[in-house]
Protein backbone atom coordinates (compact mmCIF):
# COMPACT_ATOMS: atom_id res chain seq x y z
CA UNK A 1 0.00 0.00 0.00
CA UNK A 2 2.12 2.75 -1.18
CA UNK A 3 -1.00 5.04 -1.11
CA UNK A 4 -1.10 4.60 2.65
CA UNK A 5 2.21 6.71 3.10
CA UNK A 6 1.28 9.02 0.62
CA UNK A 7 1.69 12.90 1.15
CA UNK A 8 -0.58 14.55 -0.84
CA UNK A 9 -4.05 14.19 -0.10
CA UNK A 10 -6.68 11.87 -1.50
CA UNK A 11 -9.08 14.90 -1.33
CA UNK A 12 -8.97 18.60 -1.45
CA UNK A 13 -11.62 20.98 -0.75
CA UNK A 14 -11.65 24.37 -0.72
CA UNK A 15 -14.15 26.91 0.16
CA UNK A 16 -17.06 24.31 -0.33
CA UNK A 17 -20.79 26.71 0.16
CA UNK A 18 -24.16 25.48 -0.70
CA UNK A 19 -26.90 27.89 -0.32
CA UNK A 20 -30.67 26.72 -0.38
CA UNK A 21 -32.21 29.92 -1.68
CA UNK A 22 -30.94 32.35 0.88
CA UNK A 23 -30.73 29.80 3.79
CA UNK A 24 -26.75 28.29 4.00
CA UNK A 25 -26.32 24.29 3.84
CA UNK A 26 -22.86 24.72 4.35
CA UNK A 27 -20.21 27.84 4.23
CA UNK A 28 -16.53 27.89 3.70
CA UNK A 29 -15.71 24.57 4.11
CA UNK A 30 -12.35 23.68 3.07
CA UNK A 31 -10.15 20.60 4.70
CA UNK A 32 -7.89 17.82 2.98
CA UNK A 33 -7.88 14.27 3.08
CA UNK A 34 -5.33 11.53 3.31
CA UNK A 35 -5.15 8.05 1.51
CA UNK A 36 -6.45 5.98 4.83
CA UNK A 37 -7.55 8.81 7.12
CA UNK A 38 -11.05 8.49 8.35
CA UNK A 39 -12.45 11.73 9.05
CA UNK A 40 -15.41 12.30 10.97
CA UNK A 41 -17.98 15.04 9.79
CA UNK A 42 -19.77 15.49 13.95
CA UNK A 43 -22.81 18.05 14.68
CA UNK A 44 -26.29 18.47 15.59
CA UNK A 45 -29.24 18.06 12.90
CA UNK A 46 -29.79 20.85 10.30
CA UNK A 47 -25.90 21.51 11.17
CA UNK A 48 -25.14 21.03 7.19
CA UNK A 49 -23.13 17.75 8.19
CA UNK A 50 -25.41 15.92 5.35
CA UNK A 51 -25.45 18.92 2.41
CA UNK A 52 -21.87 19.06 3.03
CA UNK A 53 -21.26 15.01 1.99
CA UNK A 54 -23.47 15.35 -0.57
CA UNK A 55 -21.54 18.31 -2.06
CA UNK A 56 -18.44 16.00 -1.47
CA UNK A 57 -19.78 12.92 -2.96
CA UNK A 58 -21.17 15.00 -6.23
CA UNK A 59 -24.61 14.42 -5.34
CA UNK A 60 -24.89 17.77 -5.09
CA UNK A 61 -23.56 20.88 -6.86
CA UNK A 62 -22.33 23.52 -4.64
CA UNK A 63 -22.68 27.09 -5.21
CA UNK A 64 -19.27 27.98 -4.66
CA UNK A 65 -15.95 26.40 -3.89
CA UNK A 66 -13.88 23.49 -5.47
CA UNK A 67 -13.16 20.32 -4.99
CA UNK A 68 -10.39 18.17 -6.49
CA UNK A 69 -9.80 14.32 -6.26
CA UNK A 70 -6.76 12.28 -7.18
CA UNK A 71 -7.62 10.11 -9.63
CA UNK A 72 -6.01 6.70 -10.12
CA UNK A 73 -3.17 8.03 -12.43
CA UNK A 74 -2.19 10.39 -9.65
CA UNK A 75 -3.65 13.34 -11.11
CA UNK A 76 -5.90 16.03 -9.10
CA UNK A 77 -9.30 16.58 -11.07
CA UNK A 78 -11.95 19.13 -9.85
CA UNK A 79 -14.97 16.59 -9.12
CA UNK A 80 -17.45 19.28 -10.95
CA UNK A 81 -15.77 19.60 -14.17
CA UNK A 82 -15.53 16.17 -14.82
CA UNK A 83 -17.76 14.76 -17.39
CA UNK A 84 -20.96 12.56 -15.98
CA UNK A 85 -19.80 9.85 -17.52
CA UNK A 86 -16.73 10.01 -15.76
CA UNK A 87 -17.90 11.05 -12.22
CA UNK A 88 -20.39 7.78 -12.29
CA UNK A 89 -17.60 5.67 -13.68
CA UNK A 90 -15.84 7.23 -9.86
CA UNK A 91 -18.92 6.50 -8.22
CA UNK A 92 -19.41 2.61 -8.59
CA UNK A 93 -15.92 1.62 -9.24
CA UNK A 94 -13.40 4.26 -7.11
CA UNK A 95 -15.97 5.36 -4.49
CA UNK A 96 -18.97 4.33 -2.20
CA UNK A 97 -21.54 5.43 -0.62
CA UNK A 98 -23.23 3.78 2.42
CA UNK A 99 -26.66 5.49 3.26
CA UNK A 100 -28.37 5.69 6.30
CA UNK A 101 -31.23 3.78 5.65
CA UNK A 102 -30.05 0.34 4.01
CA UNK A 103 -32.65 0.34 1.41
CA UNK A 104 -31.56 3.23 -0.37
CA UNK A 105 -28.54 2.09 -1.15
CA UNK A 106 -29.91 -1.25 -2.07
CA UNK A 107 -31.75 -3.20 -4.67
CA UNK A 108 -34.28 -4.42 -2.21
CA UNK A 109 -35.72 -6.71 -5.33
CA UNK A 110 -32.89 -8.50 -6.09
CA UNK A 111 -31.10 -11.25 -4.39
CA UNK A 112 -27.89 -10.33 -1.51
CA UNK A 113 -25.57 -11.95 -4.15
CA UNK A 114 -26.84 -9.83 -7.12
CA UNK A 115 -27.05 -6.89 -5.23
CA UNK A 116 -22.96 -7.15 -4.18
CA UNK A 117 -22.41 -8.44 -8.14
CA UNK A 118 -23.85 -5.14 -9.36
CA UNK A 119 -20.99 -3.09 -9.44
CA UNK A 120 -18.69 -6.33 -10.88
CA UNK A 121 -21.02 -6.30 -13.37
CA UNK A 122 -21.12 -2.69 -13.98
CA UNK A 123 -17.35 -2.65 -14.65
CA UNK A 124 -17.79 -5.57 -17.14
CA UNK A 125 -17.57 -8.69 -15.64
CA UNK A 126 -19.16 -11.22 -17.44
CA UNK A 127 -18.62 -14.51 -15.76
CA UNK A 128 -21.45 -16.22 -13.49
CA UNK A 129 -18.91 -18.15 -11.37
CA UNK A 130 -16.54 -15.40 -10.41
CA UNK A 131 -19.04 -13.31 -10.36
CA UNK A 132 -20.89 -15.09 -7.75
CA UNK A 133 -17.98 -16.36 -5.42
CA UNK A 134 -16.75 -12.87 -5.33
CA UNK A 135 -20.23 -12.13 -4.10
CA UNK A 136 -19.97 -15.26 -1.60
CA UNK A 137 -16.41 -13.95 -0.38
CA UNK A 138 -17.64 -10.33 0.51
CA UNK A 139 -20.84 -11.59 1.85
CA UNK A 140 -18.42 -13.89 4.16
CA UNK A 141 -16.23 -10.65 5.02
CA UNK A 142 -19.42 -8.65 6.65
CA UNK A 143 -20.54 -11.47 7.80
CA UNK A 144 -23.72 -12.68 5.96
CA UNK A 145 -23.71 -16.62 5.75
CA UNK A 146 -23.38 -17.73 2.00
CA UNK A 147 -27.06 -19.60 2.40
CA UNK A 148 -28.47 -16.05 2.51
CA UNK A 149 -27.08 -15.23 -1.12
CA UNK A 150 -29.97 -15.82 -2.96
CA UNK A 151 -32.40 -14.34 -0.43
CA UNK A 152 -33.72 -10.13 -1.20
CA UNK A 153 -32.61 -7.84 1.34
CA UNK A 154 -36.65 -7.30 2.44
CA UNK A 155 -35.85 -10.52 4.37
CA UNK A 156 -32.66 -9.07 6.03
CA UNK A 157 -32.62 -7.46 9.52
CA UNK A 158 -31.64 -3.83 9.75
CA UNK A 159 -28.11 -4.98 10.94
CA UNK A 160 -27.71 -7.34 8.01
CA UNK A 161 -28.98 -5.09 5.05
CA UNK A 162 -26.45 -2.55 6.03
CA UNK A 163 -23.65 -5.17 6.15
CA UNK A 164 -24.89 -6.09 2.97
CA UNK A 165 -24.76 -2.67 1.90
CA UNK A 166 -20.72 -1.86 2.99
CA UNK A 167 -20.32 -5.68 0.96
CA UNK A 168 -21.85 -4.10 -2.01
CA UNK A 169 -19.72 -0.77 -1.95
CA UNK A 170 -16.62 -2.16 -1.17
CA UNK A 171 -16.63 -5.40 -3.48
CA UNK A 172 -14.68 -3.09 -6.55
CA UNK A 173 -12.14 -2.01 -3.75
CA UNK A 174 -13.35 1.78 -3.79
CA UNK A 175 -10.24 4.38 -2.55
CA UNK A 176 -12.54 6.39 -1.16
CA UNK A 177 -16.10 5.61 1.35
CA UNK A 178 -18.53 8.27 2.38
CA UNK A 179 -21.03 6.99 4.91
CA UNK A 180 -24.42 9.00 6.44
CA UNK A 181 -25.10 7.74 9.57
CA UNK A 182 -23.81 4.34 9.25
CA UNK A 183 -25.16 3.07 12.60
CA UNK A 184 -28.81 5.49 12.82
CA UNK A 185 -31.94 3.22 13.80
CA UNK A 186 -29.50 -0.19 15.03
CA UNK A 187 -29.90 -1.12 18.22
CA UNK A 188 -26.80 -0.85 20.35
CA UNK A 189 -25.29 -4.28 20.10
CA UNK A 190 -25.70 -4.68 16.34
CA UNK A 191 -24.32 -1.08 16.41
CA UNK A 192 -21.18 -2.16 18.43
CA UNK A 193 -20.86 -5.58 16.05
CA UNK A 194 -21.11 -2.78 12.72
CA UNK A 195 -18.87 -0.81 14.24
CA UNK A 196 -15.94 -3.45 14.88
CA UNK A 197 -16.49 -4.94 11.48
CA UNK A 198 -16.20 -1.19 9.87
CA UNK A 199 -13.10 -0.53 11.91
CA UNK A 200 -11.89 -3.71 10.27
CA UNK A 201 -12.43 -3.49 7.07
CA UNK A 202 -11.30 0.55 7.04
CA UNK A 203 -8.43 -0.97 8.78
CA UNK A 204 -7.56 -3.70 6.26
CA UNK A 205 -8.65 -2.29 3.11
CA UNK A 206 -6.51 0.89 3.82
CA UNK A 207 -9.90 3.11 2.75
CA UNK A 208 -10.12 6.81 3.18
CA UNK A 209 -13.72 7.65 4.83
CA UNK A 210 -15.54 10.42 5.15
CA UNK A 211 -18.35 9.42 8.34
CA UNK A 212 -21.02 11.96 9.05
CA UNK A 213 -22.40 10.86 12.51
CA UNK A 214 -24.02 12.92 15.27
CA UNK A 215 -22.92 9.94 17.86
CA UNK A 216 -19.49 10.85 19.00
CA UNK A 217 -18.91 7.64 20.43
CA UNK A 218 -19.35 6.58 16.59
CA UNK A 219 -16.48 9.00 15.56
CA UNK A 220 -14.28 8.53 18.80
CA UNK A 221 -13.77 4.59 17.48
CA UNK A 222 -13.40 5.20 13.97
CA UNK A 223 -11.92 8.10 13.17
CA UNK A 224 -8.89 9.41 13.37
CA UNK A 225 -9.75 13.39 12.90
CA UNK A 226 -13.00 15.21 13.39
CA UNK A 227 -14.91 17.98 12.33
CA UNK A 228 -17.27 19.93 14.08
CA UNK A 229 -20.17 21.53 12.40
CA UNK A 230 -22.90 24.32 13.87
CA UNK A 231 -25.10 26.17 11.56
CA UNK A 232 -23.45 25.46 8.30
CA UNK A 233 -19.95 26.39 9.43
CA UNK A 234 -16.70 24.36 10.62
CA UNK A 235 -16.43 25.44 13.92
CA UNK A 236 -13.74 23.00 15.57
CA UNK A 237 -11.10 20.49 13.84
CA UNK A 238 -8.68 18.23 15.02
CA UNK A 239 -7.48 14.71 15.87
CA UNK A 240 -10.58 12.97 17.49
CA UNK A 241 -9.10 12.25 20.84
CA UNK A 242 -7.80 15.74 20.95
CA UNK A 243 -11.45 17.21 20.12
CA UNK A 244 -13.28 14.77 22.77
CA UNK A 245 -11.17 14.92 25.60
CA UNK A 246 -10.32 18.89 25.17
CA UNK A 247 -12.62 20.53 23.24
CA UNK A 248 -12.49 24.48 22.49
CA UNK A 249 -14.99 25.64 21.63
CA UNK A 250 -17.65 26.02 23.84
CA UNK A 251 -20.24 24.40 21.68
CA UNK A 252 -18.03 21.66 21.23
CA UNK A 253 -17.72 21.14 24.98
CA UNK A 254 -21.56 21.23 25.69
CA UNK A 255 -21.27 18.52 22.40
CA UNK A 256 -19.34 16.33 24.65
CA UNK A 257 -20.69 17.15 27.60
CA UNK A 258 -24.35 15.77 26.60
CA UNK A 259 -23.07 12.75 26.34
CA UNK A 260 -25.45 10.56 27.99
CA UNK A 261 -23.43 8.45 30.77
CA UNK A 262 -24.45 4.54 31.62
CA UNK B 1 -49.01 17.09 -49.25
CA UNK B 2 -51.25 14.94 -51.26
CA UNK B 3 -52.51 11.43 -50.53
CA UNK B 4 -50.62 8.50 -52.39
CA UNK B 5 -53.85 7.34 -53.26
CA UNK B 6 -57.63 7.90 -52.59
CA UNK B 7 -58.96 6.22 -49.47
CA UNK B 8 -61.96 3.74 -49.92
CA UNK B 9 -64.29 5.10 -47.42
CA UNK B 10 -65.36 8.39 -50.07
CA UNK B 11 -62.65 10.68 -48.57
CA UNK B 12 -63.52 10.04 -44.32
CA UNK B 13 -59.80 8.80 -44.18
CA UNK B 14 -56.72 9.65 -45.34
CA UNK B 15 -54.63 6.90 -47.69
CA UNK B 16 -53.56 4.45 -44.37
CA UNK B 17 -55.89 6.59 -41.82
CA UNK B 18 -52.82 8.95 -40.75
CA UNK B 19 -52.47 12.01 -42.19
CA UNK B 20 -49.59 13.02 -44.02
CA UNK B 21 -47.92 15.27 -41.43
CA UNK B 22 -48.49 12.73 -38.44
CA UNK B 23 -46.76 9.98 -41.19
CA UNK B 24 -43.89 12.71 -41.62
CA UNK B 25 -43.15 12.87 -38.17
CA UNK B 26 -43.30 9.09 -37.69
CA UNK B 27 -41.21 8.84 -41.01
CA UNK B 28 -38.38 11.18 -39.72
CA UNK B 29 -38.26 9.02 -35.92
CA UNK B 30 -37.84 6.26 -38.34
CA UNK B 31 -35.03 7.55 -40.10
CA UNK B 32 -33.76 8.60 -36.52
CA UNK B 33 -33.92 5.42 -35.42
CA UNK B 34 -32.29 3.70 -38.45
CA UNK B 35 -29.81 6.29 -38.07
CA UNK B 36 -29.25 5.17 -35.01
CA UNK B 37 -29.63 1.65 -34.71
CA UNK B 38 -31.51 0.80 -30.97
CA UNK B 39 -31.97 4.13 -29.96
CA UNK B 40 -35.08 4.88 -28.73
CA UNK B 41 -36.40 7.51 -30.45
CA UNK B 42 -39.31 9.59 -28.97
CA UNK B 43 -42.68 10.41 -31.41
CA UNK B 44 -45.68 11.61 -30.88
CA UNK B 45 -47.50 8.72 -30.76
CA UNK B 46 -51.26 9.22 -32.42
CA UNK B 47 -54.63 7.80 -30.39
CA UNK B 48 -55.83 5.32 -32.69
CA UNK B 49 -58.78 3.46 -33.14
CA UNK B 50 -57.73 0.44 -31.22
CA UNK B 51 -56.54 -0.24 -28.02
CA UNK B 52 -53.24 0.24 -26.33
CA UNK B 53 -51.68 -3.00 -26.46
CA UNK B 54 -53.13 -4.03 -29.95
CA UNK B 55 -50.66 -2.63 -31.70
CA UNK B 56 -51.16 1.42 -31.95
CA UNK B 57 -47.20 1.73 -32.24
CA UNK B 58 -46.80 -0.95 -35.10
CA UNK B 59 -50.01 0.34 -36.52
CA UNK B 60 -48.77 3.99 -37.08
CA UNK B 61 -45.31 2.83 -38.53
CA UNK B 62 -47.10 0.86 -40.67
CA UNK B 63 -49.11 3.07 -41.50
CA UNK B 64 -46.56 5.61 -42.17
CA UNK B 65 -44.08 3.68 -44.80
CA UNK B 66 -46.78 1.79 -46.44
CA UNK B 67 -47.57 2.75 -50.16
CA UNK B 68 -50.18 1.88 -52.84
CA UNK B 69 -48.15 -1.18 -54.43
CA UNK B 70 -47.22 -2.53 -50.52
CA UNK B 71 -48.28 -6.00 -49.86
CA UNK B 72 -49.08 -6.51 -46.65
CA UNK B 73 -48.88 -9.66 -43.93
CA UNK B 74 -50.17 -9.00 -40.44
CA UNK B 75 -49.26 -11.93 -37.78
CA UNK B 76 -50.17 -12.77 -34.07
CA UNK B 77 -48.12 -14.80 -32.74
CA UNK B 78 -46.92 -16.04 -35.83
CA UNK B 79 -50.73 -17.07 -37.24
CA UNK B 80 -52.18 -15.05 -39.71
CA UNK B 81 -55.68 -15.85 -38.75
CA UNK B 82 -56.14 -14.61 -35.05
CA UNK B 83 -57.55 -11.29 -33.67
CA UNK B 84 -55.41 -9.07 -33.64
CA UNK B 85 -53.88 -10.12 -36.80
CA UNK B 86 -57.33 -10.00 -38.66
CA UNK B 87 -58.39 -6.90 -37.01
CA UNK B 88 -55.11 -5.13 -38.41
CA UNK B 89 -55.32 -6.46 -41.87
CA UNK B 90 -58.80 -5.47 -42.13
CA UNK B 91 -58.00 -2.02 -40.99
CA UNK B 92 -55.76 -1.48 -43.92
CA UNK B 93 -58.08 -2.86 -46.40
CA UNK B 94 -59.99 -0.61 -45.52
CA UNK B 95 -58.28 2.80 -45.25
CA UNK B 96 -55.64 1.91 -47.72
CA UNK B 97 -57.19 -0.50 -49.85
CA UNK B 98 -53.54 -2.30 -50.20
CA UNK B 99 -53.16 -5.87 -51.01
CA UNK B 100 -53.01 -8.19 -48.22
CA UNK B 101 -51.42 -11.41 -48.08
CA UNK B 102 -50.47 -14.38 -45.88
CA UNK B 103 -48.02 -15.43 -47.13
CA UNK B 104 -44.37 -14.64 -46.00
CA UNK B 105 -42.54 -14.59 -49.31
CA UNK B 106 -45.08 -12.46 -51.18
CA UNK B 107 -45.60 -9.55 -48.74
CA UNK B 108 -43.40 -6.21 -48.92
CA UNK B 109 -44.18 -5.38 -45.24
CA UNK B 110 -44.83 -7.73 -42.31
CA UNK B 111 -46.62 -6.27 -38.73
CA UNK B 112 -45.89 -8.45 -36.23
CA UNK B 113 -46.94 -9.18 -32.55
CA UNK B 114 -44.60 -11.71 -30.94
CA UNK B 115 -42.93 -13.38 -33.67
CA UNK B 116 -40.69 -13.32 -36.96
CA UNK B 117 -41.49 -15.84 -39.92
CA UNK B 118 -39.52 -18.69 -39.78
CA UNK B 119 -38.84 -18.20 -43.78
CA UNK B 120 -35.87 -16.07 -43.81
CA UNK B 121 -36.85 -12.10 -45.03
CA UNK B 122 -35.27 -10.36 -48.02
CA UNK B 123 -33.83 -7.11 -48.75
CA UNK B 124 -36.46 -5.77 -50.18
CA UNK B 125 -38.82 -6.64 -46.94
CA UNK B 126 -39.52 -4.77 -44.01
CA UNK B 127 -40.40 -6.16 -40.38
CA UNK B 128 -42.64 -3.66 -38.32
CA UNK B 129 -42.97 -5.14 -34.59
CA UNK B 130 -45.39 -4.11 -31.99
CA UNK B 131 -43.65 -3.04 -28.89
CA UNK B 132 -45.72 -2.90 -25.46
CA UNK B 133 -42.49 -1.68 -23.36
CA UNK B 134 -39.46 -0.64 -25.42
CA UNK B 135 -37.26 0.23 -21.99
CA UNK B 136 -35.63 -3.13 -21.42
CA UNK B 137 -33.70 -1.69 -18.27
CA UNK B 138 -37.66 -0.43 -16.78
CA UNK B 139 -38.37 -3.34 -14.22
CA UNK B 140 -34.82 -2.53 -12.36
CA UNK B 141 -34.60 0.74 -13.03
CA UNK B 142 -38.04 2.39 -12.83
CA UNK B 143 -37.23 5.76 -13.53
CA UNK B 144 -37.26 7.62 -17.27
CA UNK B 145 -34.63 9.96 -16.52
CA UNK B 146 -32.51 7.46 -14.85
CA UNK B 147 -32.60 4.78 -17.81
CA UNK B 148 -32.41 7.50 -20.22
CA UNK B 149 -28.76 8.50 -18.55
CA UNK B 150 -27.87 4.77 -18.62
CA UNK B 151 -28.25 4.27 -22.26
CA UNK B 152 -26.66 7.51 -23.45
CA UNK B 153 -23.75 6.40 -21.08
CA UNK B 154 -24.08 3.18 -22.14
CA UNK B 155 -24.04 1.52 -18.54
CA UNK B 156 -26.08 -1.58 -18.79
CA UNK B 157 -24.51 -3.71 -15.80
CA UNK B 158 -27.84 -4.08 -14.45
CA UNK B 159 -29.41 -5.60 -17.51
CA UNK B 160 -27.00 -8.29 -16.20
CA UNK B 161 -27.94 -8.36 -12.94
CA UNK B 162 -31.51 -9.33 -14.12
CA UNK B 163 -29.68 -12.38 -16.09
CA UNK B 164 -27.60 -13.17 -12.97
CA UNK B 165 -30.93 -13.12 -10.75
CA UNK B 166 -32.17 -15.95 -13.34
CA UNK B 167 -29.66 -18.02 -13.30
CA UNK B 168 -29.65 -17.77 -9.34
CA UNK B 169 -32.86 -18.39 -8.82
CA UNK B 170 -33.33 -20.69 -11.67
CA UNK B 171 -30.47 -22.67 -12.42
CA UNK B 172 -30.67 -21.03 -16.22
CA UNK B 173 -31.05 -17.71 -18.05
CA UNK B 174 -34.88 -18.13 -17.34
CA UNK B 175 -35.99 -15.23 -19.91
CA UNK B 176 -37.88 -16.20 -23.01
CA UNK B 177 -38.92 -14.06 -24.30
CA UNK B 178 -38.11 -10.02 -24.41
CA UNK B 179 -34.48 -11.09 -24.06
CA UNK B 180 -32.41 -8.38 -24.07
CA UNK B 181 -30.01 -7.60 -27.17
CA UNK B 182 -27.07 -5.32 -27.88
CA UNK B 183 -27.33 -3.58 -31.11
CA UNK B 184 -24.30 -2.69 -33.01
CA UNK B 185 -22.06 -2.95 -30.02
CA UNK B 186 -23.94 -0.21 -28.58
CA UNK B 187 -27.68 0.26 -27.33
CA UNK B 188 -29.50 -2.27 -25.29
CA UNK B 189 -32.64 -2.82 -26.85
CA UNK B 190 -35.57 -5.00 -25.72
CA UNK B 191 -36.68 -7.05 -29.13
CA UNK B 192 -40.69 -6.37 -28.25
CA UNK B 193 -42.19 -9.68 -26.88
CA UNK B 194 -40.80 -12.35 -29.36
CA UNK B 195 -39.77 -15.54 -28.38
CA UNK B 196 -35.53 -15.69 -27.94
CA UNK B 197 -36.33 -18.30 -30.17
CA UNK B 198 -35.90 -15.67 -32.65
CA UNK B 199 -32.95 -13.48 -31.34
CA UNK B 200 -30.95 -14.99 -33.40
CA UNK B 201 -32.84 -14.26 -36.56
CA UNK B 202 -32.58 -10.52 -35.58
CA UNK B 203 -28.66 -10.55 -35.89
CA UNK B 204 -27.88 -9.65 -39.20
CA UNK B 205 -31.15 -9.59 -40.88
CA UNK B 206 -31.72 -8.98 -44.41
CA UNK B 207 -34.55 -6.71 -43.91
CA UNK B 208 -35.37 -3.60 -42.22
CA UNK B 209 -36.66 -4.08 -38.33
CA UNK B 210 -38.68 -1.46 -37.49
CA UNK B 211 -40.20 -1.19 -33.43
CA UNK B 212 -43.32 0.87 -32.65
CA UNK B 213 -44.68 1.57 -28.93
CA UNK B 214 -47.67 3.43 -29.32
CA UNK B 215 -48.36 3.57 -25.44
CA UNK B 216 -44.81 4.39 -24.65
CA UNK B 217 -44.13 6.33 -27.68
CA UNK B 218 -41.05 4.99 -28.33
CA UNK B 219 -39.65 4.01 -32.40
CA UNK B 220 -36.39 1.91 -32.84
CA UNK B 221 -34.64 0.34 -35.69
CA UNK B 222 -32.53 -2.27 -36.84
CA UNK B 223 -31.26 -1.60 -40.48
CA UNK B 224 -30.00 -4.61 -42.48
CA UNK B 225 -27.66 -6.68 -42.10
CA UNK B 226 -27.27 -5.18 -38.32
CA UNK B 227 -24.97 -7.25 -35.83
CA UNK B 228 -27.50 -7.97 -32.80
CA UNK B 229 -25.79 -9.97 -29.68
CA UNK B 230 -28.11 -11.37 -27.19
CA UNK B 231 -26.45 -10.49 -23.98
CA UNK B 232 -25.25 -13.53 -21.40
CA UNK B 233 -22.26 -14.84 -19.31
CA UNK B 234 -19.21 -16.24 -20.62
CA UNK B 235 -20.26 -19.60 -18.56
CA UNK B 236 -23.93 -18.90 -19.05
CA UNK B 237 -24.10 -18.59 -23.12
CA UNK B 238 -26.99 -17.68 -24.64
CA UNK B 239 -29.35 -20.57 -25.71
CA UNK B 240 -33.38 -20.75 -27.58
CA UNK B 241 -35.61 -23.05 -26.55
CA UNK B 242 -35.30 -26.43 -27.84
CA UNK B 243 -38.43 -28.57 -28.67
CA UNK B 244 -37.91 -32.72 -28.51
CA UNK B 245 -40.54 -33.52 -30.94
CA UNK B 246 -41.14 -32.14 -34.59
CA UNK B 247 -44.44 -30.16 -35.59
CA UNK B 248 -47.52 -32.48 -35.57
CA UNK B 249 -48.48 -31.30 -38.81
CA UNK B 250 -45.93 -30.44 -40.74
CA UNK B 251 -43.15 -32.37 -39.46
CA UNK B 252 -40.75 -29.43 -39.44
CA UNK B 253 -37.67 -29.32 -36.86
CA UNK B 254 -36.19 -26.52 -35.59
CA UNK B 255 -39.29 -24.15 -35.80
CA UNK B 256 -41.10 -22.49 -33.18
CA UNK B 257 -43.78 -24.52 -31.61
CA UNK B 258 -46.74 -23.83 -29.97
CA UNK B 259 -49.32 -26.31 -27.92
CA UNK B 260 -52.24 -26.87 -29.03
CA UNK B 261 -55.13 -28.83 -26.84
CA UNK B 262 -57.50 -30.82 -28.80
CA UNK B 263 -59.95 -32.68 -26.74
CA UNK B 264 -61.01 -32.36 -22.89
CA UNK B 265 -59.88 -35.43 -22.39
CA UNK B 266 -55.54 -34.39 -22.52
CA UNK B 267 -55.66 -35.10 -26.19
CA UNK B 268 -52.73 -32.19 -27.33
CA UNK B 269 -49.74 -31.47 -30.35
CA UNK B 270 -47.59 -28.79 -31.25
CA UNK B 271 -47.60 -27.10 -34.19
CA UNK B 272 -45.84 -24.99 -35.85
CA UNK B 273 -46.79 -21.01 -34.67
CA UNK B 274 -45.68 -20.02 -38.00
CA UNK B 275 -48.82 -21.04 -39.71
CA UNK B 276 -48.17 -19.65 -43.47
CA UNK B 277 -44.79 -21.66 -43.19
CA UNK B 278 -46.61 -24.88 -42.31
CA UNK B 279 -49.36 -24.73 -44.62
CA UNK B 280 -46.68 -24.61 -47.08
CA UNK B 281 -44.74 -27.14 -45.73
CA UNK B 282 -47.84 -29.52 -45.74
CA UNK B 283 -48.75 -28.24 -49.16
CA UNK B 284 -45.12 -29.53 -50.46
CA UNK B 285 -46.38 -32.72 -49.28
CA UNK B 286 -44.70 -32.85 -45.65
CA UNK B 287 -47.02 -34.52 -43.21
CA UNK B 288 -46.73 -34.48 -39.26
CA UNK B 289 -47.42 -37.39 -37.08
CA UNK B 290 -50.19 -35.99 -35.72
CA UNK B 291 -51.33 -35.44 -38.94
CA UNK B 292 -53.98 -38.77 -39.31
CA UNK B 293 -55.22 -37.22 -36.18
CA UNK B 294 -59.26 -36.27 -37.05
CA UNK B 295 -58.85 -33.76 -34.50
CA UNK B 296 -55.82 -32.34 -35.75
CA UNK B 297 -56.84 -32.10 -39.47
CA UNK B 298 -59.71 -29.85 -38.12
CA UNK B 299 -57.84 -27.52 -36.78
CA UNK B 300 -55.43 -28.16 -39.97
CA UNK B 301 -58.69 -27.62 -42.08
CA UNK B 302 -59.92 -24.80 -40.21
CA UNK B 303 -56.45 -22.94 -41.23
CA UNK B 304 -56.89 -23.54 -44.52
CA UNK B 305 -60.31 -22.81 -45.22
CA UNK B 306 -59.38 -19.38 -43.96
CA UNK B 307 -56.97 -19.08 -46.48
CA UNK B 308 -59.20 -19.63 -49.56
CA UNK B 309 -61.30 -16.89 -47.63
CA UNK B 310 -58.74 -14.21 -48.18
CA UNK B 311 -60.01 -11.76 -50.79
CA UNK B 312 -58.77 -11.93 -54.11
CA UNK B 313 -57.15 -8.71 -55.49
Amino acid sequence: MTDFFSDDPLLQVNGVTRYYGDRIGCRNVSFQLWPGEVLAIVGESGSGKTTLLNCLSTRLAPTAGAIEYRMRDGAMRNLYQLGEAERRLLMRTDWGFVHQNAADGLRMTVSAGANVGERLMAVGDRHYGHIRETATDWLGRVEIEADRIDDDPRSFSGGMRQRLQIARNLVTHPRLVFMDEPTGGLDVSVQARLLDLLRRLVADLGLSVVIVTHDLAVARLLSHRIMVMRHGEVIETGLTDQVLDDPREPYTQLLVSSILQV
Amino acid sequence: MTAQQKPLDEGEYNFAYLDEQTKRMIRRAILKGIAVPGYQVPFASREMPMPYGWGTGGVQVTASILGADDCLKVIDQGSDDTTNAVAIRGFFEKTAGVETTFETSKASIIQTRHRIPEKDLREDQIIVFQVPIPEPLRFLEPRETETRKMHALEEYGLMHVKLYEDIAKNGHIATTYAYPVLVNNRYVMDPSPTPKFDNPKIDKMAALQLYGAGREKRIYAIPPYTEVKSLDFEDYPFEVQKFDKPCGLCGAENVYLDEVILDDKGGRMFVCSDSDYCEERREAGHLGPMAADPNAMTLAGGTSDQHSEEPAR
